[in-house]
């Protein structure tokens, strides 16, 4: 079909006929948009996918214009941020939109995966499509460290020696492995000049990468439904999907409005409450790197707090570090966990809801529990939390196909 | 489907010798392709000038007072380097039973300060100021029974990031997630003049 599209425009007369016989934008759009069907009954969920495209060209542009500006360099990068906020016209204005860029995307993301685990969207045939979507996920956490590094305030300066640190807890190769990314004894100018390289040029460039691969994959098998049928198996006489609508004009415009309602919070934030009380951008890095004296409290970045938590829960260096890693990995095993014959919530029994609200609590618990100092009850609490959250996973073979599921509709559930 | 004027090779394939090239010629593709990361690699090693500046570094002690810490620094590593009092020297012992490394058998130091007191002189303690853990700073907390610590508080130091805790020798206290000690750098003293980064055999040769 996209062959016979291709002909129809590459024969139209004039430039449109002249570019199409080189380049198939015609077709292109035909089978990816305007012909491409979609799932009728996308409901609220379905916005973060799109949402997220918008803050990674939020993120983008931002950026360009934000690296014209700042200047890399332990003795010059925080004082170039100040000079950024203070006497580049605008400049105050580029730095929040990207540093709320920043916390919108993890947000964003996190809904989207949310989405993904309520609607079992994970499920085959799309375990790719997740796969592609995690590893976005991890160099999206790279990508907003590094960042966090560059204005080489206090906090950048003690999150980056933490971090890499963490590396430090691999047997044997460890403590070489973390000079080899320092690039000196500790963390230096050396340190500060490659993580914007990754920053600003390598990161981006898988980021972009991932998401191409990760859009091919879903315009390959379809989108998911919040019934988690396929829509694909009821076909009409033209081979279109009974319960698919083309992706333009339909979700185009949808999305376009939760465009508008996403812009509209997202400029509440960077007008009004740019910092969101220290937990888009923290009081102690509006101080420059100091190597003698660290942040009291620290905490990371809210969306690393979860794991963060769960790593100084344990009173042993290399289990904590280990347990985090698995606490974000894990993720990446959904499919081949989940045995449950339907993929949607709306049709599981009570024991995955059960499992997926409490996994839920615990996660947004941890995020807290991340956010308060390391003592008393705050690593008590972290400690029971953080037991139904690895649960959520490791029990998941057994009680996905213990479930009792309902009967799966014949067509998708819609009211218009 | 064959088509008018299609490809038609005038000899058979020689398969076997079609696969040897193939395999040859990727296989040592791969070995430049590893050999071309090697310069790449390492250019992420410290360098030339970071090395240099890792000269060892000289400390005036003589106006440290008893009870003070003051803080040096060499190849970015934070220095503590503290006059302690004779008084929690001695009740250095008594933290033993509640450390996890009291013998300092799994920590990193040089073998003089292989000992009870982590230190050449019981006077001067010298250490690598970042936890064992991820390398923050930790606190001092001298006076035994501080009001944060609690009562039994024996007096030494509290990490901000993560809650480890350390005695008056930099030994790490039981349930904290530090696995060792505070690292002991290399040093020697010259009268009141303390040398990091030169022990005293280095110093003789």
């Amino acid at each position: 079909m996209a062959n016979e599209a291709h002909s129809k425009a590459a024969s139209a007369p004039g430039l449109w006929g002249w570019i199409n016989k080189r380049l198939p934008v015609d077709a292109f759009w035909r089978s990816q948009a305007s012909e491409y069907y979609a799932p009728k009954n996308f409901n609220f969920w379905y916005f973060f996918g799109s949402l997220a495209l918008l803050v990674l060209v939020i993120q983008l542009v931002t950026g360009i214009f934000l690296a014209m500006f700042y200047k890399v360099g332990a003795t010059t990068a925080f004082g170039s941020v100040e000079f950024i906020m203070r006497e580049v016209d605008y400049g105050w204005l580029l730095r929040y939109l990207h540093s709320t860029g920043a916390s919108a995307f993890f947000l964003v993301i996190y809904l989207h995966m949310f989405r993904a685990m309520l609607y079992g969207s994970y499920k085959a045939p799309r375990e790719l499509l997740w796969l592609f979507g995690m590893f976005i996920y991890l160099t999206l956490m790279a990508e907003a460290f590094m960042g966090y590094v560059l204005p080489w305030g206090n906090m950048s300066f003690w999150a980056a020696q933490v971090i890499i640190n963490l590396f430090g807890t691999i047997p044997v190769a460890g403590p070489a492995l973390v000079e080899w990314i320092r690039g000196d004894y500790g963390i230096a100018d050396a340190t500060l000049n490659r993580f914007f390289s990754l920053h600003v040029v390598a990161l981006p460039l898988v980021l972009l990468l991932l998401v191409a691969l990760h859009l091919v994959a879903l315009h390959e098998v379809g989108s998911n439904n919040p019934d988690g049928i396929e829509i694909k198996e009821k076909k009409n006489a033209k081979g279109q999907p009974l319960d698919g609508i083309p992706f333009h004009p339909y979700y185009t415009v949808k999305d376009l409005l939760g465009a508008g309602v996403f812009l509209t919070l997202f400029a509440i934030v960077v007008f009004f409450v740019p910092t969101l009380s220290d937990l888009f951008l923290e009081k102690a890095n509006f101080e420059p790197a100091n190597p003698l004296s660290t942040p009291d409290p620290i905490s990371p970045s809210w969306y690393f707090t979860p794991y963060y938590a769960i790593l100084r829960s344990v009173p042993d260096k290399a289990t904590g570090a280990l347990l985090m890693l698995v606490a974000v990995m894990a993720f990446f095993f959904l499919p081949w966990l989940d045995r449950s014959p339907v993929r949607s919530i709306r049709y599981r029994g009570w024991i995955y809801r059960a499992f997926l609200a409490l996994f839920a609590l615990s996660f947004l618990g941890l995020m807290y529990l991340g956010l308060q100092p390391a003592q008393g009850i705050y690593v008590t609490l972290s400690r029971i939390f953080a037991v139904p959250y690895f649960a959520f996973f490791l029990l998941m073979p057994i009680y996905s196909r213990m479930d009792r599921v309902k009967p799966l509709p014949d067509r998708v559930t819609f009211h218009a | 489907m064959s088509e008018v004027g299609a490809f038609v090779p005038d000899e058979p394939v020689d398969e076997s010798r079609r696969k040897f090239l193939t395999v040859a010629t990727s296989a040592t593709a791969a070995v430049g392709a590893v050999l071309a990361a090697v310069p790449f690699v390492e250019s992420w090693q410290p360098s030339e000038r970071a090395r240099a500046l890792g000269a060892p570094v000289e400390v005036d002690i003589s106006k440290v007072e008893v009870g003070q810490m003051i803080l040096s620094s060499w190849r970015l590593q934070v220095i503590y380097i503290v006059r302690r009092p004779q008084s929690l020297v001695d009740t250095l012992p008594k933290n033993d039973s509640d450390l996890k490394d009291a013998k300092s058998q799994y920590s990193e130091q040089p073998a003089y300060a292989m000992n009870e007191m982590r230190s050449r002189r019981a006077d001067v303690l010298v250490m690598i100021g970042f936890c064992t853990h991820l390398g923050c700073l930790p606190k001092q907390f001298f006076d035994p029974g501080d009001p944060v610590l609690g009562a039994t508080w024996p007096g030494g130091w509290r990490c901000p990031c993560h809650g480890s805790r350390f005695d008056m020798a930099g030994r790490v206290f039981n349930g904290s997630p530090a696995p060792t000690n505070l690292r002991v750098p290399p040093y020697s003293f010259r009268g009141e003049t303390l040398v990091i980064g030169l022990d005293s055999a280095t110093a003789a040769t």
